[in-house]
């Protein structure tokens, strides 16, 4: 069987991860994770002459490590399946454009790394794709000018605000057993909205997607958390993590507390004032390329399912007063023993 | 020491309008936008009921630095140039008392706009 | 399944206001205080200025607004504004140098978008609202103000 549940895909012939790589910016360097990316950004523009095409050459650039990291060039990619939050994903486009690979473009906001693991998993195990590289970013400077403010506005935000991330993660998911660890489910998330409008609580309006996601994964796999070493969340925020816990609790599926780590909350210190968390595409996709990954290759987790979710607004939604409906999408990773 | 006394009430005043906008900002969520727009106007309207030119005479720049003040500005121009020139007076008086300032924002905001870079936070 | 429903919009909204550390009031207030009421003081100490340069008494608050905007985009300029805006909230959006910053600080950010439909546009961005109510508040108050005297 290829399915479990409702909504949750077996990869039977499994998608193993090959390789993966992470590049993030000089904040992001300075916070707790500071050590675990590939890359540190020598500065937020790379020579670019745009913000976002500098988001667009990190993408880019961190698709080639993870190549390269797998002895592999660009051409030999399968396809590249990424995305971002600039309007209709130029940065995963224009980084495709200069890859010149076959090219997925998905947008899911901040889950569009984890829905790329569950995309391109798929492709992988079915056979369709000899590999598939899942790949997301976010950057500050692109992201405050879209949704936010500009960047010289003086303003105040409120303890319930993200920062977006100025980071990248890429994994290299392949059909050959290579590595060790393997994507075995993954769960396609519903679009949930419980009527949050406040664009600075991103945390509050995605939480109950990710308790939705959860609940549907454990349901269909008939695992619960005690089966996971480690659950990852995308960027819930301090303050997200902590309505996702509640929001378990009322749905009968409490969760151990030390189990679930959210990389969004992780990512900085307090002292760097980021408010409730880091946020962004490439929060969930740096931590669990770089950090997350790394621990389970090391041997310190088994199983490990990660969750990234998305605030699926747009600035006309806002605008127009409309609330914050969000997506989440899970993927159940684990470390093979006999590889 | 006069001139002392004078920012003194021109601090005091000029602060407290500040925290009306402050306790906007925290307990309504209004963006600055909105919060800007609404004490412009709130400014013109105060001025044509009379009660905002004696907080003027009172604390001077405490009550024309505020955008209320911008308001006062466009209230005070119509009017008097109503009474100078009627009808019409009502499309002169306000752009022109306010001149200054808007030309001053639109150049020096232009000229920064082209001499400086936006930097990464 | 009984009680282990998703909670309802209501209910959620409830829980979210319990789970949302509030804002620190005092500080903000504290903050918005001094930092606008010193705005609003060099303000008149420029208007005093003014007058000692031989402008005269009508000219004083054009002249101190004049300055104030020159000052408020210059600082937008080189990236120190947004510094202070976060510090005092509404006591360095309030002032006329607010204003100023948020005419200044979309041209810039808009800069590569192109010379007209980037800066030239985005300079009105917050500013035309502003104007636009502004102004038309001034001759709605105009005519109410010409027919009140023309019919009294």
């Amino acid at each position: 069987m290829r399915r479990e549940g409702k909504r949750t895909f077996f990869y039977e012939e499994g998608a193993w991860i090959r390789s993966r790589a992470c590049m993030a910016g000089q904040k992001e360097s300075e916070g707790p994770l500071g050590n675990t990316f590939d890359q540190i950004l020598e500065d937020d523009l790379l020579g670019q002459k745009s913000w976002e095409f500098a988001e667009s050459e990190m993408l880019r650039r961190t698709v080639e490590l993870c190549a390269s990291k797998a002895d592999m060039s660009s051409g030999d990619i399968g396809a590249l399946l990424a995305g971002d939050l600039n309007a209709q994903i130029i940065s995963a486009g224009f980084a495709a454009r200069q890859l010149g690979v076959p090219f997925l473009g998905l947008y899911g906001a901040c889950s569009t790394m984890t829905e790329a693991l569950v995309v391109g998993a798929a492709l992988v195990s079915a056979g369709y794709l000899k590999n598939a590289m899942c790949a997301a970013s976010s950057h500050f400077c692109t992201a405050e000018r879209q949704f936010r403010a500009p960047l010289e506005m003086g303003g105040q935000r409120p303890p319930s605000a993200q920062w977006t991330a100025t980071a990248s993660g890429a994994v290299l998911l392949d059909e050959a057993k290579t590595g060790g660890m393997r994507v075995t489910h993954g769960t396609v998330g519903r679009v949930i909205d419980l009527k949050i409008k406040d664009a600075n609580h991103m945390g509050a309006a995605m939480a109950p997607a990710v308790a939705d996601t959860i609940c549907a994964h454990f349901e269909d796999t008939g695992r619960c958390d005690r089966d996971y070493d480690l659950i990852v969340t995308g960027d819930l925020g301090i303050i997200g993590r902590d309505l996702l816990m509640e929001l378990l609790v009322r749905r009968g599926v409490p969760m151990d507390d030390k189990r679930l780590m959210d990389c969004g909350a992780s990512l900085f210190s307090p002292e760097q004032d980021a408010h409730a968390g880091g946020s962004g595409c490439g929060c969930i996709a740096s931590v669990l390329a770089g950090h997350v990954l790394s621990r389970m290759e090391r041997g310190e987790l088994g199983r490990m399912l990660a969750i990234g979710s998305g605030a699926l607004l747009s600035l006309v939604s806002s605008q127009q007063g409309e609330s914050i409906p969000s997506i989440a999408y899970a993927a159940a990773i684990e470390r093979s023993q006999r590889a | 020491m006069n001139e002392f006394l004078i920012c003194g009430k021109a601090f005091v005043v000029g602060g407290l309008i500040c925290c009306v906008g402050q306790a906007l900002l925290m307990y309504t969520r209004l963006t600055s936008a909105r919060i800007l727009v609404l004490f412009v106007v709130s400014g013109v309207v105060l001025t044509a009921l009379g009660v905002y030119k004696p907080l003027v005479d009172f604390a001077g720049a405490g009550a024309t630095v505020p955008l209320t003040g911008f308001g006062y500005s466009l209230a005070t121009g119509a009017h008097d140039a109503v009474v100078e020139h009627g009808i019409l007076g009502a499309f002169i008086g306000g752009v022109m008392q306010t001149a200054a300032g808007i030309t001053a924002a639109v150049f020096f905001g232009l000229l920064n706009a082209l001499i400086f870079r936006p930097k990464a936070k | 399944m009984n009680g282990k429903q998703m909670p309802d919009a209501k209910a959620y909204s409830e829980m979210v206001d319990r789970l949302t550390p509030k804002t620190p009031k005092v500080k903000g207030f504290l903050r918005a205080f001094w930092v606008g009421g010193l705005i609003c003081a060099l303000g008149q100490a420029i208007g005093a200025l003014g007058g000692a340069l031989g402008l005269s008494y009508q000219q004083l608050p054009m002249f101190s607004a004049s300055v104030l905007v020159f000052l408020g985009t210059t600082l937008t300029g080189v990236g120190v504004y947004d510094k202070i805006g976060k510090y005092a909230g509404a006591g360095s959006i309030v002032p006329i140098t607010g204003f100023a910053n948020s005419v200044c600080a979309p041209a810039m950010e808009f800069r590569r978008e192109g010379l007209v439909l980037g800066v030239g546009a985005k300079l009105f961005s917050i500013a035309g609202p502003v104007l636009s109510y502004g102004i038309s508040a001034s001759v709605i108050y105009g005519l109410i103000f010409w027919l009140t005297e023309v019919i009294g």
